[in-house]
């Protein structure tokens, strides 16, 4: 096997070093009846070419692009990454690497997140931001924790149209401890009703999602201001970082933690992870942080240099009095996201964000022209919902055969809104198959029809 | 020794990202705006984040001279205790980026994604093989939150039969994250002592487990690379108070094909890929920690689960007394695909080879650095020995002394100051990749480095000497924290 | 770290268990964390102190201090409501080290019953205690 390394002779001569007649003698402080007595049950192993031939075959029966054409998102972007990114992050002294416990021998790494920390604080419009974790409902989940944890409050309100997923990750984490989540129901124009803000007591924060579920912008003014009358914290998340390329940032209506998903900045679908949870904060709220955190600081010769810092609200000191469990991370997902918006930078960052916004209002007016109902009528980014008439699984499916999918339907999340899906347009898109798709849709919803 | 493997070569300094660049440079391609601009509301627009400009070559040069900078076990040996950073076999990139799979949507429907289906179910029933257990869930994205998920499950478990306990055991020789891991589920965490030996006695277990206490957060082989050999003793008194075993299984690396978890007592217990599987670490993660259980555990697992029919895999969301979700999606399936690909290229044999080799290798550095290092607990270890700074103290040497100056010898230090019960603790988990020859220049340079504490204490005071940087302040770091630029 | 003879434990002070210090002055008393606590941290890097008007009762949690590695909790020697913090520790936590029994205080309160004073260490039972567990 060309992983291991040992000949019969090392393996001999090790042996008599350390006192063992077999390989198997080195077990001999576990018990006979805790040894496995038979061979494990696994398949035979592969050569490195039989593998490539494997999974290549299972590959291929993976819907992907260029060969289907999405227009889905929901929490998971198909974005454009520049051969450069996936190149860069491929070095292996980046990938090798373990979690920088020895700064001195791992500059690189510490240099690149205190760089990602900080145009994630300024992509946010936030002070600090946290080095990553596992996704986008894992930081939510943390941050509402944070939350908790600061105010002393035991109830979060939380929008229902944060991702319905993210909303399930929150209920498991909660659960054994008894805090309390209520849901704030929405309004006819696609964004969260907080009406019910006003009858909760001991409330740590309420969080909405913007863009949110729908795509629809929430209005985060009014949202902040409710949360701060409430003496709570004002948590605004999102699914599409790069929202934030062109919308008003989290931090310009006063947030007190703004935190989501950073999967869109150069990190790849790969069936839904590793992504990139994102947590930013204001400096008074620093030590109350979940996770890794990388600073600057000097060398004994006064040069500049990087560690892990504040490393006592972690799980290896703090124990069980931690801010979070969190050790391993999404490091290098997060080194994507840095070189990813460094290779944007503020101009592309804008154009790209641009066009996803254009497009998507292309591809809304075009279905609008057709005919379909856009429920919601709040300003969107790059997804929206629409109404399809009844029976319109057929068509979806039929689309599917011709390798376009038409968005997700989301009845499943809301049982209220039958044949409503949400359809995702970004960069990756042309017009051409935005027509396409259009077309695919007035054919059979004109049959529908008649 | 002829001659040091650690040396100097050119490396660049390199600015912060903004302190390079110029405005209007773009290091992107981007697509041409093929329809009509549709402004936004100007009241909702921003002015753009504040990010420098650069070029694809400033982009490039940037990472290319900050990964330089890094130590990488791919440069050369890095024995971090209870990480188990073995060689990350370049194949298993290869396939994780076949488009097939780094581009999949994770809600596209089931029929479009046999393939990852395929790989996460096989991935399951692999794990549960190498375990001994009856079922695994994949979803824990790393092995703190596979942690988490065992104690949901420890408490969904609890809740089904009625009962609601406050407690659960952890002893001084588990893992660093335990105890908030546990806190987290709101348990307490109640801690334990190992013995004499470095492990922990029946009795102590006996003495705290009560009908309060949820069970125990066993670290099997433990903290201090010694298998917990009183481990059914421990089960049955646990089990008798209705209580279950938790089994970290991070260090899984030293017993694969060798004792089997799910007939020494354990309940649940959790994998790191990132460790025994062989996926890379990549800095700090993203790792993936799934959870393997006995029967009694299965329908709490976190949906959805990956049930096949006729040769047809789907995700099944309908599982009435799960616990829920632990992610949006189903987790680091770029991570599951390398472990995967890891399993099916060693086979039975050569997984149980490499927990064999671990193990030698650990007992040969323990061996051979007896004499050199104070070695606290002197009996056969399992994939990681531990020794300490207790000889050097008459020199005023610490531990962190040694570490640094490994560095100047070309070596990742091992794990230091863990685990707590050793003072001065050096924790060296070489794994089963490194060859004899690199195993015995580690051995020749912790002996040069404790002849050196010797006659030239200051060598190691002041070390590292030949990295990018010196000794960095750690507390002004911690005072004035300066986080972002 | 220092030789118990190497401490400073003013007589004019008492000892809690968990090396707090207390010492009347006037009507209120001030709190402080000790030479040998300071000493055993090592380099101070934040303290995290009560509000003025808290309440607390002998033996709370009421400031946590955290040097690089290491993190501990500090319980209030005497029950009391707190009058003032030390608010120069929030940029200066080193003073701490530098000054245990001076600039480096922690909280002044107003002790419910002072007498509480009676039932802490002294300096000399402190030392004692130390190189008992020596």
């Amino acid at each position: 096997m060309h992983y291991l390394p040992h000949t019969a002779e090392d393996i001999g001569s090790m042996l008599r070093v350390v006192g063992a007649d077999t390989l198997d003698d080195l077990f001999s402080t576990i018990p006979d009846d805790c040894r496995l007595k038979a061979d494990l049950d696994l398949p035979d192993p592969l050569t490195e070419w039989e593998l490539n031939n494997h999974m290549e075959g299972l590959s291929c029966q993976m819907a992907v692009a260029p060969e289907y054409k999405l227009f889905m998102g929901a929490g998971s972007y198909e974005h454009f990454i520049p051969a450069s990114i996936s190149y860069l992050l491929g070095r292996s002294e980046f990938v090798t690497s373990y979690t920088p416990y020895q700064p001195e021998m791992s500059q690189g790494t510490l240099q690149a997140v205190y760089e990602y920390q900080t145009l994630a604080a300024r992509l946010l419009g936030m002070e600090v931001a946290t080095a990553s974790h596992y996704d986008g409902a894992t930081a939510l989940t943390e941050s509402l924790l944070m939350a908790i944890r600061i105010t002393g409050r035991k109830r979060v309100a939380v929008s229902s149209l944060i991702h319905p997923l993210y909303r399930k990750t929150i209920r498991t984490y909660f659960e054994p401890s008894g805090y309390d989540v209520v849901e704030l129901p929405y309004l006819e124009n696609g964004t969260t009703d907080l009406g019910r803000v006003d009858e909760l007591d001991d409330l740590a924060a309420v969080a909405v999602q913007s863009p949110n579920f729908f795509g629809c912008i929430e209005d985060l003014q009014k949202v902040g201001e409710k949360a701060h009358e409430k003496g709570a914290f004002f948590v605004p998340s999102f699914t599409e970082a790069l929202a934030y390329g062109l919308l008003k940032n989290p931090g310009s209506y006063g947030a007190d933690i703004a935190c989501g998903e950073g999967q869109s900045l150069g990190i790849p679908l790969s069936y839904g992870g590793p992504a990139l949870g994102m947590i930013a904060t204001n400096k008074k709220y620093m030590r109350k942080l979940p996770g890794r955190l990388v600073g600057q600081t000097k060398d004994l010769d006064g040069r500049r240099g990087f560690v892990l810092t504040l490393a006592t609200r972690e799980q290896h000191i703090r124990r069980e009095k931690a801010t979070s469990n969190i050790c391993t991370n999404n490091s290098l997902c997060a080194l994507a996201a840095a070189m990813y918006m460094a290779s944007l930078g503020r101009t592309g960052i804008r154009e790209l964000a641009r066009q996803n916004h254009d497009k998507a209002e292309y591809l809304k007016s075009q279905l609008k022209a057709s005919g379909f109902n856009i429920p919601f009528d709040r300003p969107t980014f790059n997804e929206f919902v629409v109404e399809f008439p009844p029976g319109f699984e057929k068509t979806y499916e039929r689309l599917l055969k011709k390798k376009i999918v038409p968005g997700l339907s989301i009845s499943p999340f809301y049982p209220e809104l039958a044949n409503h899906y949400l359809l995702c347009v970004t960069e990756t898109r042309s017009k051409e198959e935005m027509d396409e798709l259009v077309r695919g849709l007035t054919i059979d919803n004109s049959k529908l029809r008649d | 020794m002829t001659e040091l493997m650690g040396t100097t070569g050119l490396i660049l300094n390199e600015p912060l990202l903004w302190e390079k660049g110029k405005k209007g440079r773009c290091g992107f391609s981007l697509p041409k705006q093929d329809v009509e601009p549709s402004p936004l509301d100007p009241e909702l627009t921003g002015e753009g984040p504040d990010f420098p400009d650069l070029s694809e070559v400033d982009v490039v040069r940037h990472y290319t001279r900050l990964s330089q900078w890094n130590f990488g076990l791919d440069t050369g040996m890095y024995p971090l205790g209870s990480c188990t950073m073995k060689y990350n076999p370049k194949t298993n990139e290869r396939q994780a980026s076949l488009p097939g799979f780094s581009g999949a949507h994770p809600l596209l429907p089931d029929t479009l994604s046999q393939g990852a289906l395929r790989i996460m179910f096989e991935l399951e029933q692999y794990l549960t093989e190498i375990t001994g257990m009856d079922a695994a869930t994949l979803q824990p994205a790393a092995g703190a939150q596979g942690e988490l998920t065992g104690m949901l499950l420890v408490y969904a478990w609890h809740q089904s039969r009625g009962s609601r306990r406050s407690k659960i055991i952890v002893p001084d020789t588990a893992h660093g994250t335990n105890p908030s891991s546990a806190a987290l589920c709101g348990y307490r965490p109640v801690a334990v002592k190992s013995n004499d030996k470095g492990i922990l006695s029946a009795e102590v277990v006996s003495e705290v487990m009560d009908e309060d206490t949820a069970g125990i957060m066993i670290t099997n082989p433990n903290t201090l690379g010694l298998f917990e050999e009183n481990i059914l003793e421990i089960a049955d008194i646990v089990h008798s108070m209705g209580g279950l075993v938790y089994c970290d299984g991070a260090n899984m690396n030293a017993v694969m094909g060798v004792a089997q978890m799910g007939k020494i007592g354990v309940d649940v217990m959790q994998l790191n890929l990132h460790k025994t599987f062989s996926t890379p670490h990549g800095g700090g993660g993203p790792g993936s920690g799934p959870v393997c259980v006995k029967k009694d555990l299965e329908p709490f697992l976190p949906v959805p689960r990956i049930v096949q029919k006729e040769g047809r895999y789907a995700l099944d969301e309908n599982r009435p007394d799960s616990i829920g979700k632990l992610q949006a999606f189903y987790g680091n399936f770029g991570v599951m695909l390398k472990a995967y690909c890891y399993i099916r290229t060693m086979g039975p044999e050569n997984l149980k080879k490499a927990s064999q080799f671990a193990v030698l290798n650990a007992n040969y550095i323990k061996e051979m650095l007896k004499d050199t290092l104070h070695l606290p607990f002197d009996r056969p270890c399992m994939h990681e020995c531990v020794f300490s700074d207790k000889n050097q103290t008459p020199d005023h040497i610490t531990t962190l002394d040694m570490a640094k100056r490994l560095m100047d010898y070309g070596f990742h230090p091992p794990t230091i100051y863990f685990p707590l019960v050793v003072q001065g603790a050096i924790m060296v988990e070489p794994t089963e990749t490194e060859s004899k020859e690199d195993i015995d220049r580690y051995i020749e340079a912790f002996k040069a480095i404790v002849d050196e504490a010797k006659h030239d204490p200051d060598l190691l005071r002041q070390a590292p000497h030949k990295c990018k940087v010196r000794r960095l302040d750690e507390t002004t770091a911690a005072r004035k924290p300066c986080l972002a630029g | 770290m220092k030789k118990i003879n190497e401490l400073i434990m003013p007589d004019d002070l008492r000892y809690a268990e968990d090396h707090e210090w207390a010492r009347l002055e006037g009507d209120r008393v001030r709190v402080g964390l000790d030479d040998y606590a300071q000493d055993q941290l090592g380099d101070i890097v934040f303290v995290e102190l009560p509000q003025v008007g808290d309440t607390l009762k002998k033996g709370g949690e009421f400031a946590t201090v955290e040097s690089v590695k290491a993190v501990v909790e500090c319980y209030i020697p005497v029950t009391g409501e707190i009058t003032d913090v030390n608010k120069e520790l929030e940029d200066a936590p080193e003073l701490v080290n530098q000054s245990p029994y001076g600039d480096g205080w922690f909280v002044e309160l107003n002790p419910s019953d002072a007498s509480e004073m009676e039932t802490l260490m002294t300096s000399t039972e402190c030392v004692e205690k130390l190189k008992g567990a020596e």
